[in-house]
């Protein structure tokens, strides 16, 4: 026994290293294999308060680029609204037709350097927003809701490698698997294409209508490369982004109204299958 | 006196988190060089401190850009082995000298300053780096990146160094 107590005096701080090493450790590993930590992500009161204030004073650098693209988008949705077809039913929109509903926020930190890249929005709980609701800027997507606290929450950018969306060949059927395969921070990567499909450089990327997060045809990007992979029965395709990751501010989050629902199709019929 | 180093460490344990995660983390230079200053932290520290309240420290240093940066645990980890590492680190670049009650950093010389400077980097890095991307088959990439954000931290924090020089002459 006090051989024993002696052994532990002598290396206490052996010891005390191997505990934060083993504690690290952990919460590196279970980072790697599933979602972030509730509670220790940068969307906590704190550092979101402090990312925020920051953002306060940085935003105002790219003040003018911000407005253009809004005014860009403000241009694109005026079109949209005065060639669509007059509401003929003459009922008013009414909240329980919508499909989708959308808030806007703004990125109050941006990271694209590391394999498993979280964006961090000024909005959360208070105003809704929920696990696994997408989010997208007026040019593309950029990732999945994956933490929220009272005011702000994280986003899962589409670069990382956990990272799994839908997406499809615009005005096509072909649906495929987005990744990020953590080298470049303007391409990723749609994998399960069959090879008997048309490809052309240049072809854009949207969204696909699998996915109960993303509504069907948000773009992407452009097929930028594309090679046979090593089964040769699948494409694997570079698709360039058509979102600046290094320059995003303004955002808008998005709710699938009828996703419960979805879901829960899903799992029914799962498990009739079993 | 006592006081005075702790709040000395307290406020530089502030200042450095917040210039990491608030500048340092946003540079993106080439795309990915983000330079982490923070470890110069265990640069000044006081040398001759309990151990166990150092490597203490240290974790939570790491731990608290880890919660600012969604990188949980890598920058504690690698921290917390550098904070570990750090007395046989002085013994081997100061040579006996460091056991003696009067020697300071600033006795040192320049050449030995930055060894030791270097050698911190260079190891908090490698681990960094290795935890964050997690696969052996990546080991040139890991190599790279400590060679490359590794350069660019020492140079960093040699200029620090040299702003915030306690030397009194």
């Amino acid at each position: 026994m006090q051989q024993i107590i002696n052994f532990l005096v002598r290396n206490k701080i052996l010891l005390l290293y191997f505990f934060f090493l083993i504690i690290s450790l952990a919460l590196t590993v279970q980072t790697h294999s599933y979602h972030q930590s509730k509670f220790l992500n940068s969307s906590n009161a704190i550092s979101g308060g402090i990312f925020e204030t920051a953002n306060d004073v940085s935003s105002y650098f790219n003040l003018r680029e911000e407005n253009r693209r809004l005014h860009r988008e403000n241009e694109r949705l005026h079109t949209l609204l005065y060639n669509s077809e007059k509401d003929t039913t003459g009922l008013p929109m009414d909240s329980t037709l919508r499909e989708y509903t959308v808030v806007r926020g703004r990125v109050i930190r941006n990271s694209y350097a590391s394999p498993l890249n979280y964006i961090t929005i000024n909005k959360g709980r208070k105003d809704s927003i929920k696990q696994d609701m997408g989010v997208i800027t007026t040019l593309g997507i950029l990732g999945i809701v994956e933490n929220t606290s009272a005011n702000y929450a994280t986003v899962q950018s589409i670069l990382n490698e956990k990272s799994n969306i839908n997406a499809k060949i615009k005005n096509t059927n072909h649906f495929g698997s987005l990744v990020w395969n953590g080298e470049d921070y303007q391409t990723v990567q749609l994998a399960d294409i069959p090879r008997l499909v048309e490809l052309h450089i240049g072809d854009t990327i949207v969204t696909g209508a699998m996915s109960s997060i993303f509504p069907e045809n948000i773009p992407i990007g452009a097929i930028s490369k594309f090679d046979l992979d090593q089964s040769k029965s699948f494409y694997s395709i570079e698709v360039r982004l058509f979102n600046d990751m290094t320059n995003i501010n303004n955002v808008y989050i998005i709710e699938d109204l009828n996703r419960a629902e979805k879901i829960e199709l899903l799992t029914e019929t799962n498990s009739n299958d079993q | 006196m006592i006081n005075n180093s702790v709040f000395i460490n307290v406020v530089r344990f502030l200042l450095l988190v917040l210039a990491q995660v608030l500048i340092f983390n946003k540079l993106n230079f080439f795309g990915y060089i983000n330079p982490m200053v923070y470890v110069l932290f265990l640069f000044w520290y006081p040398l001759k401190e309990n151990r166990a309240t150092f490597i203490t420290l240290c974790f939570l240093l790491g731990l608290t850009v880890d919660i600012f940066s969604d990188t949980l645990a890598i920058n504690a980890a690698a921290t917390a082995t550098i904070a570990y590492l750090r007395p046989p680190l002085m013994r081997f670049v100061f040579g006996v000298n460091y056991e003696f009650q009067s020697f300071r950093l600033n006795n040192a010389t320049k050449a030995q300053q930055f060894t030791f400077l270097a050698l911190l980097i260079v190891i908090h890095h490698l681990a960094f780096f290795t935890l964050e991307i997690f696969s052996f088959v990546n080991i040139l990439l890991i190599l790279k990146k400590t060679l490359v954000v590794g350069t660019s931290s020492i140079i960093l924090c040699l200029l620090f160094s040299a702003l915030f020089s306690t030397k009194k002459e």
